[in-house]
């Protein structure tokens, strides 16, 4: 029996980063006020006393420096892992993920790679209006060349953090700000590591599959325990991982229940659910009862004011109505 | 001030600096000359005029030293020791180029050479050349990296975020800004308030100078001792050589913004005959040895060429191939 101990996600993110220091010296943290600060949302609280300055670096506001540097770094040969205050800010990076990160190893004919890591914490629910309220990880799954990890519990916040720093590909690591202070189980091993591509099937059910990530599942389980209530079950894939995807597990769980529901928080244009939706659709089209539905954030700039916030963002109640309304249908 | 050739370098060395400035030249006009036949194709940005910048640049660098570059980056990589077949195979688009041909005229890069890449967003390797810095010191490796990039690069962001970050964590960058005095069709002086670009760095408290880039002599001596001073220090370095491309941005610009007086006067200070006249004025050799290597150089390009002709496409597969480990 591995022994756990209860922490929260941003606690379980500081365990895998104090591991990975100390596991290899290699690996290197900056960004803004991440050191004498101890981090926007203290998630690298007590790195500058346990390593020093030389490991962990406080930087000047330029988020496009911020990821090049740590390319550089990275091709010569430490782990950097950088952070980037929110993820809105990875908009000023743009340049240096896209243009730089994600294509240096193919652009070069494979002659190098990128072992380093971006995290940055977004998404909505805070009441922190249009420029901070963000959830842009179709961004970045739209581009080739980057793994992409968002983890929705503290165990696979700490598992896939410590993955995301031992990969050797450049990796974008998602962390939800309104996860940090959640709790549950992790995993003590300094070994204990979530693959990249192995999505969680983290609640069975018969009826409906819910694909979701991030915030999102702990929405998805949320609507699960009540639509249980109304004898309706919920098969729940969390994908933890964008890039790799796990197509897979989707399609045998949707193939299984032979419906499915995709939920994500970013803006529902050509946001991820659509290309996860037509997987299903293509893969599973005849063996589902119903058309694919999608919960996703309303198409709009965010709102300040919390009472019209709530509706822009997916919430238990509207992933339980497109349950409902997928489950309903019969042919 | 002119100081004799023989009080810089020894005479082979003096040599090599030609040669290497003539193997730039006429690497570069034998692709214009494929790229009119079709064989090259895509962007392709020609160095030809600001041979003295790469050539003395790279002589007064270690071997070790990072360079890195923007996309008119042929010489910097073939100088610094590039297979110029490679590299034209490269430009061919075929899979013995030195990217594989996934590169192209932009993208030339060799980890054995530390010729860490040509860049092709404006100002794109200045953050990248700072972090190679940083892993260096932090590694305690005895190198630094010499980051070149035009006077457009010089009003992008990371222009100013690098310089400020690289004194801030006082890191070994040697940045390297190659004045030709145009941003495509932009005169300096139409795109930066200070148009004397050197002088800009005292925002970021790096010491800086300006250099006669069509001296390949003066290029190598300011670098040679500027790297010098940034390994003693830790801390960067700025110099500005003023230079010249004798054709336009690429092949694809016929300049008609740049008069003919204007390129006369600059065509005058051709960096290879320059180095030629005083080579045999100070009878180090002679004019019948530099046509020898002039029809050396040509050799070796035509057998790059024949090179690039021969070699195969790459495989449809291969796109899949190098995007992760």
């Amino acid at each position: 029996m591995t022994s756990t101990s209860e922490m929260t996600y941003r606690d379980a993110l500081n365990m895998a980063l104090r591991e990975e220091m100390s596991r290899d010296p290699s690996v290197v943290v900056w960004g803004e006020d991440v050191a004498l600060y101890e981090g926007a949302f203290k998630v690298t609280r007590g790195l500058l006393a346990e390593f020093g300055e030389e490991r962990i670096k406080d930087t000047p506001i330029s988020e496009n420096t911020i990821v090049g540097v740590a390319v550089g770094a990275a091709m010569g040969g430490l782990r950097p892992v950088a952070e980037l205050m929110t993820v809105n800010f990875a908009l000023l990076a743009m340049d240096q993920i896209v243009n730089h990160m994600a294509k240096i190893r193919s652009m070069f004919g494979g002659q190098t790679f990128l072992p380093m890591v971006v995290r940055m914490p977004g998404g909505g629910g805070s009441q922190l209006a249009a420029q901070h309220s963000q959830s842009l990880e179709s961004y970045f799954m739209h581009c080739p060349g980057l793994h992409i990890a968002y983890p929705s519990t503290p165990a696979d916040a700490k598992g896939l953090l410590k993955s995301a720093i031992r990969d050797n590909n450049p990796v974008i690591f998602l962390e939800h700000e309104l996860l940090y202070n959640s709790t549950g189980e992790v995993p003590n091993d300094p070994e204990f590591l979530v693959p990249f591509g192995q999505a969680n099937v983290i609640r069975s059910g018969t009826d409906v599959t819910i694909v979701a990530y991030a915030r999102m599942t702990i929405l998805a389980l949320q609507a699960a325990a009540d639509l249980e209530k109304e004898g309706i079950s919920c098969e729940i894939v969390d994908l933890r991982t964008f890039s790799p995807l796990d197509t897979e597990t989707i399609i045998e769980s949707a193939r299984k229940t032979g419906r499915a529901v995709v939920v994500e928080e970013c803006w529902r244009t050509a946001g991820l659910g659509g290309d996860i939706a037509h997987r299903i659709h293509e893969a599973c089209f005849d063996t589902l009862l119903a058309p694919v539905k999608r919960v996703a954030g309303l198409d709009v700039p965010m709102p300040y004011s919390r009472k019209i916030e709530k509706i822009c963002i997916p919430r238990a109640e509207t992933i339980a109505d497109a349950v409902r309304e997928v489950v309903s249908r019969k042919y | 001030m002119e100081t004799r050739l023989r009080a810089t370098l020894p005479d082979h060395e003096l040599l090599r600096l030609y040669e290497q400035m003539v193997m730039s030249r006429e690497f570069e006009e034998s692709c214009a000359e494929q790229y009119t036949k079709g064989h090259i194709t895509g962007f392709l940005h020609l160095y030809s005029g600001q041979e003295a910048v790469a050539v003395g640049a790279t002589a007064g660098l270690h071997v070790d030293d990072y360079i890195l570059s923007a996309y008119r980056e042929h010489a910097q990589a073939i100088v610094r020791g590039a297979d110029p077949r490679r590299v034209m195979a490269e430009l061919f688009g075929k899979a013995t180029g030195i990217c594989k041909g996934k590169g192209g005229s932009m993208h030339l890069f060799d980890p054995n050479l530390n010729f860490m890449g040509g860049y092709a967003i404006v100002g794109g390797q200045l953050p990248i050349a700072v972090g190679l810095a940083f892993s260096a010191k932090y590694r305690r490796e005895d190198r630094l990296a010499a980051c070149f990039f035009g006077d457009g690069a010089v009003n992008q962001g990371t222009f100013h975020e690098s310089l400020n970050w690289a004194r801030l964590w006082e890191l070994p960058v040697l940045f390297i800004c190659e004045n030709n005095f145009y941003g495509i069709g932009t005169e300096v002086h139409r795109s930066s308030a200070l148009a004397s670009i050197h002088k800009r760095t005292c925002g970021y408290d790096i010491p800086s100078e300006k250099v006669d880039g069509m001296d390949v002599i003066a290029v190598y001596r300011a670098v040679k001792h500027a790297a010098e001073r940034v390994r003693e220090t830790s801390l960067p370095y700025f110099i500005e050589a003023t230079t010249y491309r004798f054709r336009g941005h690429s092949m694809a610009d016929p300049a008609k913004y740049r008069s003919a007086a204007e390129h006369e006067v600059w065509k005058a200070r051709d960096p290879i005959p320059a180095l030629a006249k005083r080579l045999i004025e100070e009878e180090i050799t002679d004019a019948g040895h530099l046509e020898g290597i002039l029809g050396n150089c040509r050799t070796v390009v035509q057998e790059a060429v024949k090179f690039a002709e021969e070699s195969p496409w790459p495989e449809d597969e291969e796109v899949y191939n190098d995007i992760y480990v």
